[in-house]
């Protein structure tokens, strides 16, 4: 291997990089507010990326009926439950107030699809729908389980991903999409191109990070987020409602999955089911950082990006075993540094 | 005999199914089959061991691929490939069990969904294993010259394997090392303190988990004769546990119910969707995926306990438990030398500085009371002596000998047994079985022995001592009982019960008296009078100040970690010290 390969795969490393980087972000982010550990991550990725490359086309996206169907799931939902309570006229409220900004985006989404728009437009309009589609994900599937164990939530994020990526399908057909990048430029480093999508892609992952860390950190609303997750009736009792901050945590992470989707799709071809390999590697950098460390989960996630883009260069059959089995060792070290507690159960 | 009448009846009903049904019907039956031994094991690990693999698909693969590259590129017959598929099975799982077992809680589950996946794409990255197009022509199974050819006689030979392994586990449940595989559930904390080595169980219960799979990937390689990576995915995998778990996995007869429902919800829906949508995609895994989180929503626990609770038939069913004599005990120290012996005990969290060089002597024959106010440190040293932490500092001695750094089960093991503050018995799990826990350390019979009911004598005598202590706190007629639908009291009696029957030398009881009624406060004096007796030597820490002075022989003060005073129950009374602990300074 030659410096120019060396570096080009480094290059290559570190973009998947900062992509598994924002995905794990997120996956951390759900986990340390909800404690459900949401393996449909990466299927945000893949909606956002396939309904951003349907408007570039002047096409309808199928996330408009996707968001539709979400919506008329969770209002007869709602309504049920309310009528089992015996508090219709309230629950009704409730499901129309949750339903009214997703119908919002879904109708300018509608509209503006067949005309041509700057790629920004396009690209703002389908990380707005992806993201009004989080929080409803939340009320159908977590919201009723919000007693329930981690490893029942495991399970249901495991069943969830089924159907998204079989919705995905359904929805967005089994053609791949790939975009033009929002940024047609290339600079170079020596002799290696760097294309400025790269560098956006670097920027927002960046930028997100900081933001979260310093969201989480130092804000009381952040703070009051993670509160919910250690102590869902303490918080409740101190006036944090567990239901609005598991509403916020899956509006974040179906955002950054968007964004995601948006920049990644001019850098590879994705379908329907890609998101799902990309998430899982977002999820092995969130188990680097322990589900708890934003910038150790950063590290890792650019560990898992360039030891998959030499192992493509070296043995690309077991590339994907090879990251897959990265994760063991580092669960390994994670749970011999927490031996020591007496209650160290559940 | 009693117990084995449903398998029975099961296996008649197998042969049943083989006459008259369609040929059709059978072949989901044997997929059924295979999938239940899967499914059978996770039982196993998950419902009663509390641990939750997503990478079973991954050791049926294993099973199925193994027996494939040999038998067909050296041309073995499948009978012969067995041995190595369990053996390399048997091999492989204990350890990825060593690596794994250690990790708590969702890690665990994290660390099988990676190993699912590097699975998946290893076979189907191998060269030699045929890429994703994979291995056909396989060889059929064939025993002395009888082929495996129809579908009647895959039927019939994967439910005898089926039918055998329930037997087999329902024989392991009901035993010394079945009993602390369910105490896994509770958390290692109360299973170490019983003496059960956790970590031990955890690997019996990975292994045989990995075998069973692997030997219906065995089974599907030879029925299917086509092996290729697709149906050893992680999908698969959650297939498998979503099975064990839909059932309740609390049951084997929930893996059964399980793999059946799933299978022909599948099949079903493969036949029914097309003609409803009217379009070539396998809609069947999204609305499958949707009855796993509406089943999670409506029935938690799964579908056998959901049923039971609406027809009422919840509840152990009771058996006789055979009178045998009781089991040898240890010579007890002569009242009055001392059994334990701590100088110096120091621990700190933090900043925090819990035990303060704190001492003391315990003596057989007496009952020693541990009092202070809220967060004076009695629980912590508690767990210092009981082994459930570990000192900073400090010199532990337990009739001469160093316990320190021993760890809960070693010193559970030696004679020093204890009850939980907060009660930690198993709430499904009768009261008997509760307390036989507390015996484990007193009975031998292994994995082995369990799973071929090699062990009766000596479960026998396990029960009956068990029983006996069950009788001796007052609970003779609800042996039965499930332990969690006790009363607050009777249930510490149970912890106390299951601390006498590991033949304790020194009795640690961790607040015994709270949450009693006047009544069984009495009784408990009475009977904590009457071990003091038998010369066994009792700490107690509590709250009740009433019950402490009239039961304890002598009482040591704590407050902020040290102590403050030791002396008879009178004498700590008028202790100016122990006056300003609980009243305040006096002006």
């Amino acid at each position: 291997m030659n410096s120019f390969v060396a570096s080009y795969l480094i290059q290559e490393g570190i973009t998947n990089g900062a992509i598994y980087c924002l995905l794990a972000v997120a996956i951390l982010l759900v986990f340390s507010v909800t404690r459900i550990i949401f393996i449909p991550q990466g299927e945000f990725v893949s909606y956002a990326a396939l309904t951003y490359a349907a408007l570039r086309e002047g096409k309808l996206p199928g996330t408009v009926g996707f968001t539709l169907a979400l919506v008329s799931v969770m209002v007869g939902a709602r309504l049920l439950r309310g009528i089992a309570e015996g508090n219709l006229r309230h629950s009704l409220l409730e499901a129309l107030k949750s339903a009214l900004l997703p119908l919002l985006v879904a109708v300018v989404v509608f509209a503006s699809a067949p005309y041509v728009l700057p790629a920004a437009v396009d690209a703002l309009l389908a990380i707005a729908l992806v993201t009004a589609n989080g929080p409803l994900i939340y009320a159908i599937v977590y919201q009723p389980l919000a007693k329930s164990s981690t490893l029942v939530l495991l399970i249901v994020s495991m069943a969830l991903h089924l159907v998204l990526v079989e919705f995905g399908l359904f929805f967005f057909g089994p053609g791949g999409a790939r975009t033009e990048p929002l940024l047609d430029l290339s600079f170079s480093i020596g002799s290696l191109p760097v294309p400025a999508q790269s560098l956006a892609i670097y920027l927002a992952a960046a930028v997100l990070i900081l933001g979260l860390f310093l969201f989480s950190e130092r804000t009381l609303y952040g703070k009051a987020l993670r509160a919910a997750a250690i102590n869902p009736l303490g918080a409740r009792l101190m006036g944090v409602s567990s239901t609005m901050a598991g509403s916020v945590a899956f509006a974040a992470s179906a955002f950054i999955g968007a964004v995601c989707g948006v920049l990644v799709s001019s850098v590879t071809t994705i379908y329907y089911d890609t998101g799902f390999v990309l998430g899982l590697k977002g999820f092995v950098a969130a188990v680097i950082g322990g589900f708890v460390s934003y910038p150790l989960a950063a590290l890792g996630a650019l560990a898992v990006g360039l030891m998959e883009s030499f192992s493509a260069f070296y043995a690309s059959q077991y590339k994907e075993t090879i990251v897959f089995t990265l994760i063991i060792p580092v669960l390994l070290w994670r749970s011999m540094r927490r031996r020591g507690t007496p209650e160290e159960d559940h | 005999m009693r117990r084995l009448l449903p398998f029975a009846a099961l296996g008649l009903a197998c042969v049943a199914a083989a006459l008259l049904l369609l040929p059709y019907y059978l072949t989901i039956l044997t997929y059924i089959g295979l999938a239940a031994i899967v499914s059978l094991g996770l039982v196993l690990l998950t419902g009663q061991g509390g641990l939750s693999s997503f990478g079973q698909a991954a050791y049926v693969g294993l099973g199925a691929y193994l027996s494939a590259v040999i038998s067909t590129s050296l041309h073995w017959p499948p009978l012969a490939t067995l041995p190595v598929v369990l053996l390399v099975s048997i091999v492989s799982s204990y350890v990825g069990a060593v690596i794994t077992v250690g990790l708590s809680g969702h890690y665990l589950s994290l660390a099988t969904i990676a190993f699912g996946l590097s699975a998946y794409f290893l076979f189907g990255g191998l060269p030699f294993a045929g890429g994703q197009t994979g291995l056909s022509d396989l060889p059929r199974l064939s025993v002395a010259g009888f082929e495996f050819r129809t579908p009647q006689a895959s039927f019939i030979l994967v439910w005898c394997i089926l039918i055998v392994a329930m037997v087999v586990l329902s024989n392991l449940l009901d035993s010394r090392v079945g009993r602390a595989i369910r105490a896994l559930k509770d958390g290692a904390t109360m299973a170490e303190s019983m003496g059960i080595d956790t970590r031990g169980s955890k690997l019996q219960i990975f292994v045989v988990a990995c075998v069973l799979a692997s030997l219906s990937g065995w089974l599907y390689a030879h029925f299917q004769r086509f092996v290729n990576p697709s149906p050893f995915s992680l999908a698969q995998g959650i297939e498998y546990l979503f099975m064990a778990v839909v059932g309740g996995a609390a049951s084997l007869w929930g893996a059964l119910v399980g793999a059946g429902l799933v299978t022909f919800l599948k099949q079903w829906l493969q036949g029914f969707l097309p003609s409803l949508i009217g379009s070539g995609g396998n809609f069947e895994t999204a609305v499958f995926g949707i009855i796993i989180i509406v089943m999670f929503q409506l029935a938690p626990d799964g579908l056998i306990p959901a049923v039971r609770r609406l027809t009422g038939r919840a509840g152990i069913r009771p058996r006789a438990v055979a009178d045998a004599p009781p089991l040898s005990t240890r010579p007890r120290a002569p009242r009055g030398e001392v059994v334990l012996s701590v100088r110096q005990a120091r621990k700190s969290f933090g900043g925090l500085v819990a035990n303060r060089d704190v001492s003391l002597d315990l003596r057989a024959g007496e009952i020693l009371a541990l009092i202070g106010p809220n967060g004076a440190g009695k629980s912590t040293f508690f767990n210092l002596v009981s082994g459930t932490l570990d000192a900073d500092e400090g010199h532990f001695e337990f009739k001469g000998s160093s316990i320190r750094g021993l760890g809960s089960r070693a010193i559970s093991r030696l004679g020093l047994n204890r009850t939980f503050q907060h009660v930690r018995l198993l709430p499904d799990m009768s009261v008997l079985e509760n307390v036989a826990i507390g015996a484990h350390r007193r009975g031998k019979a292994g994995l082995f022995s369990a799973l071929l009911r090699l062990d009766r004598t000596e479960e026998a005598l396990l029960l009956a001592q068990a029983k006996h202590e069950v009788e001796r706190i007052g609970l003779g007629d609800q042996l039965w009982t499930e332990a969690g639908a006790l009363a607050l009291g009777q249930q510490r009696a149970l912890e106390i019960a299951r601390a006498l029957a590991a033949d304790p030398q020194v009795l640690l009881l961790d607040e015994p008296a709270a949450g009693l009624r006047h009544g069984e406060k009495q009784q408990l004096a009475a009977l904590l009078r009457k071990l003091r007796d038998e010369g066994i030597a009792i700490l107690l820490v509590e709250h009740d100040m009433d019950f402490v002075m009239r039961l304890a022989d002598r009482v040591v003060v704590m407050q902020f970690g040290t102590k403050i005073a030791e002396g008879q129950p009178e004498e700590v009374q008028k202790d100016p010290h122990v006056l300003e602990a609980y009243l305040g300074a006096a002006q």
